[in-house]
């Protein structure tokens, strides 16, 4: 069941749901680096009071079954992310140029998988 | 001698089986999600230490009962678990309280077994103590926390501390079992991690801002099972309803 704060159907069908509570812990980015892996990846977000918290938070919600060895937790609002609308403006020239990909080279056998 | 070691390990058994299962109450309810796992976490540990220290009693009692039948098929009078952790949960600031309160006590506890002359005992110890070391420090972060927070919290932690110091006591006072724990080498006495405990506490409160009661007066009789708060068989009948409508039944 939804909270009452939060629920849709209070006045109109589709009332807006409004800013977070004032509640609400600020909201962090998780990044784990796993047993065997080399660089931290991100795992998924969480709530939290403090960065302290945030690393036990995350240390509960994500590390339960030995996932990780090593946690960072950065502020959601830290974050500078590219926006959607700007996809074609910022990856779409790379398709063009096939100099680019190294798809003209032949691997020797005794290489292996690349 | 081998019936105060089964005494003892019940204690230890049923102090992490009753705990556990208050948490476990938790589960779906918590204030936030991240608690809600963070508890049901711990409350796991606990439960994972209570088949150890449960399965070893079971053992050295000698009669075929294992952990489960110990957990399941005893009535409120032959649990010999702490008052403190039958009681109830109260709002998530008292429950945090109780963790704090007990942790303190538990890690203390363990890390003196793990020089236990049992290698059994001290072998579970090890295992708990990474765990409690854990439980210890996020309680503690929860109750600085909500101590020093905000005008309600604060109000709700110092309430939680005066209702649940006066359980405090029994955790440190030595009887006959105990006596014939440390004789053996198997176990500290308890009211010898007192003054660290006490060191612990009061860092910790006066980081919260809170304030230890002065009556140091201690209700006792849970580890002996003479008395326990009404609470527990409550509890029991939530914990055993399976057992008790079918017995023996089994997945």
């Amino acid at each position: 069941m939804s909270s009452p704060e939060s629920s849709p159907y209070s006045d109109t069908d589709a009332a807006p749901h409004g800013k977070a509570r004032a509640t609400e812990w600020p909201l962090w980015e998780i990044f784990i680096r796993g047993q065997h892996g080399l660089s931290h990846r991100h795992v998924g977000s969480l709530h939290a009071a403090d960065a302290e918290g945030a690393i036990k938070n995350a240390r509960d919600v994500y590390t339960r079954r030995n996932e990780g060895v090593s946690i960072w937790a950065v502020p959601a609002s830290a974050i500078a992310a590219s926006s959607p609308e700007e996809k074609g403006a910022l990856y779409e020239p790379a398709n063009d140029k096939v100099y680019r990909h190294p798809t003209f080279f032949d691997i020797p056998d005794e290489v292996g998988a690349m | 001698m081998s019936d105060a070691l089964f005494e003892y390990l019940c204690r230890m058994g049923d102090n992490t089986l009753v705990l556990g299962h208050r948490i476990s109450e938790w589960c779906g309810v918590a204030p936030v999600l991240e608690e809600d796992i963070a508890l049901a976490n711990t409350a796991l540990d606990l439960i994972g230490q209570t088949q150890l220290w449960l399965g070893l009693a079971g053992e050295v009692e000698g009669k075929g009962r294992d952990a489960d039948q110990l957990a399941f098929h005893r009535d409120v009078w032959d649990f010999r678990n702490l008052l403190l952790v039958e009681q109830p949960n109260g709002d998530f600031g008292r429950t945090m309280m109780r963790q704090f309160l007990f942790d303190g006590w538990h890690l203390a506890q363990l890390k003196g077994l793990m020089t236990s002359s049992n290698d059994q005992i001290a072998a579970i110890a090890e295992k708990s103590v990474k765990e409690v070391t854990y439980h210890l420090e996020r309680a503690t972060d929860t109750v600085i926390g909500l101590g020093d927070g905000t005008e309600e919290s604060h109000k709700r932690m110092q309430d939680a501390l005066d209702r649940l110091y006066p359980f405090v006591g029994e955790m440190f006072i030595a009887d006959a079992v105990d006596q014939a724990m440390v004789s053996d080498g198997i176990a500290p006495d308890p009211s010898t991690l007192r003054p660290d405990y006490d060191a612990m506490l009061d860092a910790v409160l006066a980081e919260a801002t809170l304030q230890k009661p002065t009556d140091d007066f201690a209700h006792k009789g849970g580890k002996s099972g003479a008395r326990h708060t009404e609470h527990l068989g409550h509890m029991l009948t939530q914990m055993q309803w399976l057992q008790r409508a079918y017995p023996d039944a089994t997945w």
